[in-house]
């Protein structure tokens, strides 16, 4: 079977039904759906283990802050690429910030360990079942998520410096 | 705007501390000694912590901790307009700077859908193979240092400043390479620029055949590095190994010929693999990359098309600087490119090139806005520095260096 993003995307509703995948798009080559927290973990085996398949390569993972959708705030991005047929796909799932859990990866890619760390610093992403979920970049005793967008990048208590037209 | 974020559950120093306790219970046992290694020691190349528990001069356990030089690119360049982020990019992989910028500026291009002409592409190929190669010698070279032998490190270190003399006459810098724009190059290859590629290509296979011999075949170097850090190809996959680290399991992907970009796919070149893994094969499988890198070098410069080095993108294109004091429209289309006022089409888009340490990734979101909504660096040094703790266990102290730096973790790139 040729992996085309129209084969890969059915075989996959047929395993996991239309409720749980949807938005398919295309926007670079790369075909793009969502999914939901419930469905993540098990999709994400399927695709590594299914022998046509073949999915089996976490290139990245990375979290996303949309402030304005209304429980929708927090978005994780998968990107998976199969070695063998050379084909890849990226899968997102969107929660919201009020209660930011996600399934953890670590018991099926060894990568997900510090992606996930790297998730819960920025973002305060919550794994549930990650093994050891502390901050990875930031300093330990940091009391916020520093890259939700609530946040901007200069201090703002500084008064020298004027960021007008630098940026929006 | 305000959104209330939930406080989490979860103290992470106090976290922290309980897992190195669990760790280090087996303190009591009077056989095992904590060792802090780094953050800054200079066996380590780079601001790395670890702690290790070890049993005489082997090591049972280690604790990484990273995140010493982390400066928030990502947060900066959700910050900046396009151009502007192009500096942040050559601070990652210092050793390689100029594939962090290409690649970049190849994601750009990608989400604004502008076609470059071959000669930017080939000369970009030249350039990016040439920091291949100073890549690895670093590599190479300094794992040579850590073995002991320290002249080889010298004799090649005075070529990849060569390799910088050209990176100088490209683009005026030696380290932070800006040489790319978007669209293409900022200049074309002067005379003086296609002269010292050539003269380079002359010498260089010299010096390395030299090099290599010195090491590849070496009783005190073999033993040193054979079966030392040794990981098998399930797991490095599993840990999302890419480039030389995982060539040298004996997986051959490789972004240039997988998914060919600046067109990879004129050129022809083989991948070296490795089968076990070890220190020694990456070693090998490095040698091997810079033959490979500079037959890519030698066949793009035979081959220079003519034409333009840049696209016909003024609206993304920053112009020469001459036709700035000549060109109203030039003038107005560099202010607008400098002051950041040229808005980039909605869309998301992830490029990858292979930089000197495998797949070097950019997922860059637009919402339309002159700024990225958000850019996510795929950074493969990140990657592996995670398995290294796996890759030391059961090993000696002397041979957890040599891991480290046949890895070429670069700090830079570890942290962002």
């Amino acid at each position: 079977m040729e992996l085309t993003n129209e084969n890969v995307l059915g075989k996959i509703i047929e395993q996991f039904g239309e409720e749980n995948i949807t938005d398919a798009v295309n926007p670079d080559g790369i075909m793009t759906f969502q999914t939901n927290r419930q469905t993540i973990h098990e999709l994400i085996k399927y695709l590594r283990d299914d022998e046509k398949l073949q999915i089996s390569f976490l290139t990245t993972m990375c979290g996303i802050h949309y402030p304005e959708q209304k429980d929708r705030e927090l978005c994780m991005m998968y990107q998976l690429h199969s070695l063998r047929h050379n084909y890849r796909l990226r899968i997102k799932v969107y929660f919201p910030i009020s209660d930011p859990v996600m399934p953890t990866l670590t018991d099926l890619y060894a990568t997900a360990n510090w992606m996930e760390r790297e998730a819960y610093d920025f973002y305060g992403i919550v794994f549930a079942g990650h093994p050891n979920l502390i901050r990875i970049l930031n300093v330990e005793d940091m009391e916020y998520h520093p890259m939700l967008r609530q946040y901007p990048l200069e201090d703002q208590t500084r008064e020298d410096k004027v960021n007008t037209f630098f940026g929006r | 705007m305000a959104t209330e974020t939930k406080t989490v559950e979860l103290d992470g120093l106090d976290q922290f501390r309980e897992n190195l306790d669990l760790k280090l219970q087996d303190k009591h046992n009077e056989n095992l000694t904590t060792l802090n290694l780094g953050p800054t020691h200079p066996a380590t190349h780079g601001i790395f912590q670890n702690i290790l528990q070890m049993d005489g001069e082997k090591i049972v356990d280690a604790v990484p901790t990273i995140g010493y030089i982390h400066r928030a690119f990502e947060k900066i360049a959700e910050r900046r307009p396009f151009y502007q982020i192009t500096p942040l990019t050559d601070r990652m992989n210092y050793c390689s700077s100029p594939i962090n910028n290409m690649g970049y500026h190849m994601t750009v291009e990608k989400l604004l859908g502008i076609e470059i002409p071959k000669r930017a592409q080939y000369i970009r190929v030249i350039m990016m193979e040439l920091a291949r190669i100073s890549d690895h010698l670093i590599c190479n070279s300094i794992l040579g240092v850590d073995s002991g032998a320290f002249t080889g490190f010298l004799y090649v270190m005075q070529e990849r400043e060569h390799i910088y003399d050209i990176y100088e006459e490209v683009c005026g810098a030696r380290l932070t390479t800006n040489m790319g724009r978007i669209g293409g190059m900022e200049r074309d290859l002067s005379p003086k620029a296609l002269y010292l590629i050539g003269e380079f290509l002359k010498r260089f296979p010299k010096v390395w055949a030299e090099f290599e011999k010195m090491l590849t075949r070496n009783r005190i170097f073999v033993d040193r590095t054979t079966d030392v850090g040794a990981i098998s190809a399930e797991r490095a996959l599993s840990y999302g190994f890419t480039g030389p680290n995982l060539r040298a399991a004996g997986v051959d992907y490789d972004v240039r010929v997988m998914n060919p970009y600046s067109s990879y796919e004129d050129f022809d070149f083989e991948i070296p693999v490795g089968s076990k893994g070890d220190t020694y094969d990456r070693f090998l499988v490095r040698n091997a990359e810079v033959w490979e890198s500079l037959k890519i070098i030698e066949q793009a410069y035979k081959n220079l098309p003519e034409g333009s080095y840049h696209a016909d993108a003024p609206h993304y294109y920053l112009p020469p600087k001459q036709e700035v004091y000549r060109n109203m429209e030039a003038l107005i289309y560099h202010f607008k490119i400098v002051m950041g006022e040229i808005d980039a089409p909605v869309g998301e888009v992830y490029h990858s090139v292979e930089g000197g340490n495998g797949e070097l990734g950019f997922y860059l979101i637009s919402d339309g806005g002159r700024t990225p909504y958000r850019l996510h660096f795929r950074r493969p040094c990140f990657i592996y520095y995670q398995a290294y703790t796996e890759m030391i266990k059961g090993g000696q102290l002397a041979d957890a260096i040599l891991t480290l730096s046949s890895l070429n973790v670069i700090a830079g790139e570890l942290d962002a």
